[in-house]
């Protein structure tokens, strides 16, 4: 009776003072575990530190975030999820159909977070309406770098269309240089695949294609046409490409053996890493055709239960999308800051580049989501386009044939 | 009471791994099957849809590419296998001199894993960094060998990657039975003077009957469950050319969140597992009743 007597008050007492204090607490998972990236959550980490909060980190490395998403997916089948994951594009809503994520609109609401996103990477954060997970940052998808003195070496300029880049990429080869450096993996294959179907296909095209999956732009002879693009482009990769990592080819454009990389803003990480100066060392500019490849990563917020998580949750939203973490982490990162007010004075030029390019196209509707990275449809329907994709460009597939297994694979894929 | 222990000692040893196996092997066996048939994506969610899930399986060019792969690169590594490690062990029965430092040489690989031996028959068999740029280095400038980025070669790099892992294991396989087989029949042949070939095909290889099944079952595992070797030596490409079913399961479970689609290709896998190994289980357990 005693004992009873006791742990109900000792109990009341606990939650009393739970209440009370309700000290912030937020387990996050995440696989930002190497260099750069792993300094940019060191930067988040300490924020939520200073801020009185208890940070459990949950990293999960390996697979790309593959790993990560096992984990995920076993901690929410035992009811037990963490505070916040990073996912991204229609992950989060695919998760939020699964009925486990928390509404974070109080925090968003207060923040102010509608007028600082661009319309359409606000779109992502939000589940029927209500906010669901806070954007980190921006990567764009749909850059093409190059190196400096190569092309200074052989007289040719940025291309600004397809046609342009086909007939540098000629004179290149003819000189003797590898024109395109490329991993052949197939999310590399899909990277550049979408940088030419946004090309060719604009940007009411694209979205057609990769986010409405539109069955007539689907089989358009715009499509083939993207697919011929691929075709030529496969003639200026060299023999060895298969299997390489986008590392690599990074760096046989850092060491002029080959000219050109299309390839999201990671890139630009590696070059300076290697101390190289952008606008001297390396060019950098948006693929040829109108429109910006957004690859956007995010922390989705979990149903947590107890006051002091929740406050652990609003606490990190509000943070994350705080001007001065969005600042610091986009620096370490190579990425540009998701809010549009941060004053980009310490960013590069190429940042710069991407920050207004991104305005821009916010204005005119061609601010597009990214299909190779996750962004614009769900795992099974990017799945199937980019076996499609990664089919044609390893082997001698008729451009007709890769459209019409396009359209099959779509279909089959819900 | 001691007796009725030493009755039931056995049993009550053995209750707990039998019935982990009954819930983790054949239990998840079912629930794989119960989720093959459902539309589960991200999670597994187990209302019955019919066979949507195989449909689209068998519909898919990648599983066609895959499957096929299973059966190009099974039949190519057991055979190759198999004949090299009978070869291998017919040469080394020949009472050679450091027949123990020969031996231990060709059993090495086996003591690789997959990842080291794909890793290395990638740098191998790359032609900017391997046999290619080094024959070409040797002055012979048109010499070509670019299977592993060719798509029509690149899943037989993976029959040579893992021949040489296993052939090793099956020729120390094969020396046992060699040298299980009774002395006196050899040596009588030989005082009739039959010839060494004869006695080897006529003699000493039938009688070894029950190791080539034991070397065909052990191979025929490997080479369905070939996994780690695919994506260590070429991650399943260039394109998805060298995919094969366990790499396809893994893509779809693990990538893609297509949870349904994962356990309708492992259902596959697993038909095509027990296609071999049943009738041989049959051919044991009948042979063990009947003697």
């Amino acid at each position: 009776m005693k004992r009873t007597a006791f742990a109900a008050v000792s109990s009341i007492a606990l939650i009393a003072s739970s209440a009370a204090f309700a000290e912030p607490q937020a387990e996050v998972l995440h696989w930002w575990t190497s260099g750069g990236e792993a300094k940019s959550v060191a930067v988040l980490q300490k924020e939520f530190a200073d801020n009185g909060g208890t940070w459990t980190d949950m990293p999960v490395a390996g697979g790309g975030g593959d790993a990560a998403m096992s984990a995920l997916r076993a901690r929410v089948l035992s009811g037990n999820a963490p505070t916040a994951v990073q996912l991204k594009g229609p992950a989060i809503q695919e998760w939020y159909e699964e009925g486990v994520l928390a509404n974070i609109s109080a925090v968003a609401e207060a923040e102010g977070w509608a007028d600082v996103l661009p319309a359409s990477i606000a779109g992502h954060m939000k589940c029927e309406g209500e906010w669901c997970a806070a954007p980190v940052n921006v990567h764009r998808v749909d850059w093409i770098w190059a190196n400096a003195d190569v092309l200074e070496a052989n007289g040719i300029a940025m291309p600004t269309t397809w046609d342009e880049f086909n007939a540098a990429a000629a004179k290149l080869q003819a000189a003797g240089v590898i024109p395109l450096a490329h991993g052949g993996q197939a999310w590399q294959d899909a990277t550049v695949f979408e940088a030419v179907a946004l090309g060719i296909l604009g940007a009411e095209g694209f979205h057609k294609a990769f986010v409405e999956l539109d069955e007539a732009t689907l089989t358009s002879d715009a499509m083939v046409a993207v697919f011929d693009q691929m075709r030529t482009m496969r003639g200026y990769v060299d023999a060895n490409f298969s299997g390489r990592d986008w590392n690599l080819a990074t760096a046989m454009v850092m060491n002029g053996e080959a000219a050109f990389q299309i390839m999201g803003d990671w890139a630009k990480g590696e070059f300076m890493a290697a101390g190289k100066v952008p606008g001297e060392d390396f060019l950098c500019a948006s693929t040829p055709g109108e429109g910006f490849l957004y690859n956007v990563d995010s922390f989705a917020m979990f149903d947590v239960d107890g006051d002091d998580k929740k406050a652990g949750q609003d606490l990190l939203a509000k943070l994350i999308v705080g001007p001065s973490f969005q600042e610091v982490f986009n620096l370490n990162k190579g990425s540009i800051p998701a809010r549009t007010d941060v004053a980009l004075d310490k960013f590069d030029t190429c940042a710069h580049l991407s920050a207004d390019d991104m305005k821009a196209s916010s204005e005119n509707g061609s601010l597009l989501p990214s299909y190779a990275h996750g962004m614009a449809l769900r795992g099974a329907q990017s799945g199937a386009i980019t076996d499609v994709v990664t089919a044609h460009f390893n082997s001698d597939m008729s451009s007709a044939d890769a459209v019409a297994q396009l359209a099959q694979a779509v279909a089959s894929s819900y | 009471m001691t007796e009725w222990l030493e009755n039931q000692l056995p049993k009550m040893v053995l209750a707990p791994s039998f019935i982990a196996v009954l819930v983790f092997v054949y239990g998840f066996i079912g629930w794989t099957a119960w989720v093959s048939l459902t539309r589960s994506k991200l999670l597994p969610k187990y209302e019955l849809k019919g066979f949507v899930q195989y449909d689209k399986l068998f519909a898919s060019p990648r599983w066609d590419t895959a499957f096929g792969n299973l059966f190009t690169f099974g039949i190519l590594f057991i055979v190759i296998a198999m004949v090299l490690g009978l070869v291998l062990a017919i040469m080394l029965d020949q009472k050679i001199r450091v027949e123990g430092a020969i031996r231990t040489i060709y059993l090495y690989p086996m003591a690789l894993s997959m990842i080291v031996t794909g890793t290395a028959w990638k740098w191998i068999l790359n032609p900017g960094l391997g046999i290619e740029a080094t024959v070409r280095g040797w002055g012979f400038e048109n010499f070509s060998f670019d299977w592993v980025v060719n798509p029509d070669f690149a899943i037989y790099t993976i029959v040579i990657a893992a021949v040489w892992q296993s052939s090793g294991f099956v020729m120390a396989l094969f020396l046992a039975g060699l040298r299980s087989v009774d002395e006196e029949i050899i040596k009588a042949a030989q005082v009739d003077g039959i010839p060494t070939w004869r006695i080897y095909s006529s003699i000493i290889i039938p009688s070894m009957a029950p190791i080539f099944l034991s070397a065909f079952i052990v191979l025929a595992h490997l080479a369905i469950k070939s996994f780690d070797l695919v994506i260590a030596l070429t991650g399943g490409g260039p394109g998805y050319s060298t995919d094969l079913p366990a790499t396809y399961m893994y893509a779809m479970a693990f990538s893609r969140g297509d949870i349904g689609q994962a356990a309708s290709s492992a259902m596959v896998m697993m038909a095509v597992v027990f296609t071999i190994v049943v009738p041989y289980l049959y051919s044991e357990l009948r042979a063990k009743n009947h003697g």
